[in-house]
């Protein structure tokens, strides 16, 4: 019996879709328990699998005998608003939660980089954006979630509350671990009501001028929203740009707009709403124009150097698409490299102690590199035992990294 | 019950002052601040420095002698307990703050460093560590990390993973790893998140990098006071639902009240009260955090405060907070015993499920107090007795069993910030599935293979189901 007509028997004519570009066969369960299903087969017969989303961030070629698609997994499960807690399936569109969520006055302060993107791939390949400097990444939204292991067993951790200490933190495991320990089926978020003012401000400048504006701001205190040094090519200008945006009651964003324009030292313009979400959305579409994304990590006072180290390594002409989030000392990088670049990166980033993760890439590029690389100590076979233990047989076609 | 050869071996890595096995001193580390569970530990051993901690570690490994790590014993879940065939590594010599990064608002310290110092050492600077357990000046920075601690002000700020950037930690084995990066960007999967909150069973963390936050310029503390419980508990969702973050949502009942203020904490709450509800509210800007504080107070009065007292000015904040701060202590002297529950249920779901837990009380003829995180939705039902009186523990058990299977029937968990430990584990398997509670032991024995590291707490070994 083929793969195809091997899921048709397991989960009905509905769940079986049109193979890949390849001709792999493609999966659509609607349920955690035909996820399950397909996945003990999977186990039971050594199949390879990958798991897909909405197919708009992570290429779509990972070989594989079988592709998971969460297409059908789709909606909101549970939302209270008053409990500001949302339960939401994986294949849910990023975008359209964020419009049932406004419907209800409500939102999560996230806006993961990319366009047509899945709840899902957000979760596990865990893309904060710029609102990370107010409010955090997804770590900190995640308030639990549904996880299937690679031999089918349904893993549930966290829930519909706010704080929770019971047991191991798998939630935090899982997010951003690129599905290799499993897939996620559905997931809780926390909600903050929509604030009642939203504004973005704009300077346009020199590169270090910028970056030091930016740290002058952090230094009146206030914590905006956003706090963003964007290359000319992701802010589609001709010059860096410094993006501030800062949200709340009209009384307090009033109070922080004159607060960090004093502090900034720079000329600030203010975009009007419009004008500033198409900003916000065309940077952070951009980021896919290019093949490979990196995120590096660093601190706040070393964010030159790890821009200086990109460029002599990456961006020799400074023309790629660079976001910089000053107060948590990440720079997002998207470009073109091949393999051997990239890792001659992580070794230099990893000896000034500046984690490199492979974002997205072509197969070839991440795994022969791996979506992470270049522990210290021994850590890298802490994250490979941890790894074997939620998929022993490497069933999920994810390149998480080697040990080093 | 410890081999003498291993006590040679702890006395010569730590010096034999450190080395505890005097049974009147190892009585002092029986119990920890939850006095229902008391376990007297093998020998107690008091390293002074990471490289100590390393060596004792790895003489326990070479022994395959269980081990438990112990801060200051504020703990509320009797999860720094250790049998008598294990040894307590207790790391309250460990004080050392390494480092305070002003530029890049984080600082480094040792696992013994008491919480409100670092806040203390931080001001300076305009900074402050967050995280404000009611035990804040006593417990540890390391037990707050092996709890994932929370406090009042976790409403806005965050409990203790969300301040956490990256750890130096000794495993099991006596090896040394670190997870995270200093500048908080996960390297790998997220080690740190899964580690916080691990409850000493991964290892014993040795250095601590946590993110400072900003001091506020404004607060407001507010005290509104309500004729039932059931109103404070409606004002906090209507407070949530209108967009407002306060650093801090309080709730004390009219029992905890009553006793707050027959105590010498006394801070002049209104005692014909059936509820009291403390809100913070603060910010960088004095008229953005005044025009909040006007505001939400009309949303109080609307909501059926009867009062609402305002304060500004440190004094007359800290005055406010008095009661709800010293609430604890106040609990302690009225009975022996104390059985503190710390149940998480969606904000909501509050009136109801605390309606219910006052039935509970009265159907055993127990005294229940509420004082807690109303924001969070994180109960604090206390229950304080005296253990001695025939057939009453026996009552305060069965109550506190109702309890948690009302909060848990209410879409809630068992523990919100004081952890499992050994008082919660009989209620893991009303939350986890055998297959959830099966990857964690699996987990856990990525760390520590020999399972050494805090037996026996945190997972029930009969419940998990594993391939």
């Amino acid at each position: 019996m083929t793969i195809a007509a091997r899921i048709r028997a397991l989960i009905g004519d509905d769940g079986l879709a049109e193979p890949d570009a390849v001709g792999t066969p493609r999966a659509v369960p609607a349920s955690d328990a035909e996820c399950a299903l397909i996945l003990r087969t999977a186990h039971a017969q050594r199949w390879r699998v990958r798991i897909e989303g909405c197919g708009s961030w992570m290429p779509p070629d990972a070989p594989a005998h079988l592709v998971l698609s969460t297409r059908r997994l789709t909606g909101i499960v549970d939302l209270n608003p008053a409990d500001m807690v949302v339960t939401v399936r994986a294949g849910t569109k990023w975008d359209e939660l964020r419009t049932l969520l406004a419907n209800e006055g409500t939102w999560v302060p996230l806006d993961p980089p990319g366009a047509g993107r899945s709840v899902g791939s957000v979760v596990a390949c865990a893309t904060a954006g710029p609102l990370r400097t107010g409010f955090g990444t997804i770590r900190d939204q995640l308030l639990g979630q549904t996880l299937l292991t690679a031999d089918g067993r349904v893993v549930q951790t966290g829930g519909r509350v706010v704080k929770n200490a019971a047991g191991y933190d798998i939630t935090k495991l899982a997010a951003g671990s690129f599905g290799a320990f499993g897939l996620i089926t559905s997931v809780h978020l926390r909600l903050r009501a929509v604030p009642r003012a939203d504004l973005t401000l704009v300077a346009r400048g020199d590169r270090d001028e910028l970056l030091n504006g930016a740290r002058a701001v952090l230094e009146s205190g206030f914590i905006p929203a956003a706090l963003e040094v964007i290359s000319p090519r992701a802010g589609q200008a001709d010059h860096w740009v410094l993006a501030v945006r800062v949200v709340g009651s009209d009384v307090a964003v009033a109070a922080e707009r004159d607060a960090i324009t004093a502090a900034s030292g720079l000329t600030l313009e203010r975009y009007g709403a419009t004008r500033a979400a198409g900003f916000w959305q065309e940077t952070l579409a951009g980021i896919t124009a290019a093949p490979t994304t990196l995120r590096l990590g660093t601190l706040t006072s070393s964010l030159d150097d790890a821009l200086d180290t990109i460029a002599h390594y990456l961006d020799g002409n400074c023309e790629d698409w660079i976001s910089v989030n000053v107060l948590a000392g990440v720079v997002r990088w998207s470009g073109s490299a091949d393999a051997g670049q990239l890792r001659l990166i992580r070794g230099i980033a990893a000896q000034r102690e500046m984690p490199v993760t492979l974002e997205r890439a072509p197969w070839p590029v991440r795994s022969e590199l791996g979506h992470f690389g270049a522990y210290r100590d021994s850590v890298g076979r802490i994250v490979h035992s941890l790894w074997k233990a939620f998929d022993p047989q490497g069933t999920f076609s994810v390149p998480l990294g080697d040990q080093s | 019950m410890i081999p003498s050869q291993a006590l040679d071996a702890l006395a010569a890595a730590v010096g034999p002052e450190w080395l505890k096995t005097d049974q009147a001193e190892l009585a002092t580390f029986a119990s920890d601040g939850l006095p229902t569970h008391v376990s007297r530990p093998g020998a107690a051993v008091i390293p002074g420095c990471r490289d100590e901690v390393l060596r004792v570690l790895r003489i326990l490994h070479h022994f395959q002698i269980p081990f438990v790590a112990r801060g200051a014993g504020t703990g509320l879940s009797g999860g720094a307990l250790a049998r008598s065939d294990s040894v307590l590594v207790v790391l309250t010599r460990l004080t050392r703050i390494l480092e305070i990064d002003a530029t890049n608002r984080r600082a480094v310290v040792e696992p013994g460093v008491v919480n409100a110092r670092l806040s203390t050492a931080a001001e300076p600077f305009g900074l402050h560590y967050a995280p404000d357990p009611s035990s804040q000046s006593a417990c540890t920075i390391g037990g707050n990390v092996a709890e994932n601690a929370g406090g009042p002000h976790c409403l806005k700020y965050g409990v203790t993973s969300n301040h956490v950037l990256a750890l130096e930690v000794a495993l099991p084995n006596g090896e040394l790893v670190q997870l995270g990066s200093s500048g908080g960007e996960s390297w790998g999967p997220d080690l740190v998140g899964l580690f916080v909150g691990s409850e000493g069973t991964f290892g014993l963390a040795t250095a601590i990098t946590v993110r400072l936050t900003p001091i506020p310029k404004a607060v407001r503390t507010l005290l509104a006071d309500f004729a039932a419980l059931r109103a404070a508990a409606e004002a906090v969702t209507s407070i949530i639902a209108e967009g407002f973050v306060p650093a801090a949502l309080e709730i004390m009942d009219a029992n905890c009240i009553a006793i707050v203020e027959a105590s010498v904490y006394a801070a002049g709450y209104p005692t014909d009260a059936g509820a009291v509800l403390l809100i913070e509210l603060d910010g960088m800007d004095e008229g953005a955090v005044a025009s909040e504080a006007n505001e939400v107070e009309a949303l109080l009065a609307s909501g059926g405060a009867r009062n609402v007292l305002v304060a500004s000015d440190p004094e007359r904040r800290e005055r406010l907070w008095q009661g709800r701060k010293k609430a604890f202590g106040a609990l302690g002297r009225i009975g022996s015993d104390l059985v503190v529950q710390d149940a998480v249920v969606p904000r909501s779901r509050l009136p109801d499920v605390l309606e219910q837990i006052g039935a509970i009380g009265k159907r055993h003829r127990l005294s229940i107090c509420n004082v807690f995180h109303a924001g969070d939705g994180n109960l604090h039902p206390n229950i304080s007795f005296d253990g001695s009186q025939p057939g009453l523990s026996d009552r305060v058990q069965r109550a506190s069993a109702e309890i948690m299977h009302t909060c848990i029937a209410a879409g809630g968990t068992i523990t919100g910030e004081h952890g499992v430990g050994s008082d919660k584990l009989r209620y893991m398997p009303l939350v986890f599935t055998a297959d959830t509670l099966g990857m964690m032991r699996r987990i856990r024995r990525v760390f520590d293979p020999h399972e050494l590291a805090n037996p026996g707490k945190v997972l029930p070994a009969h419940s998990c189901r594993e391939p």
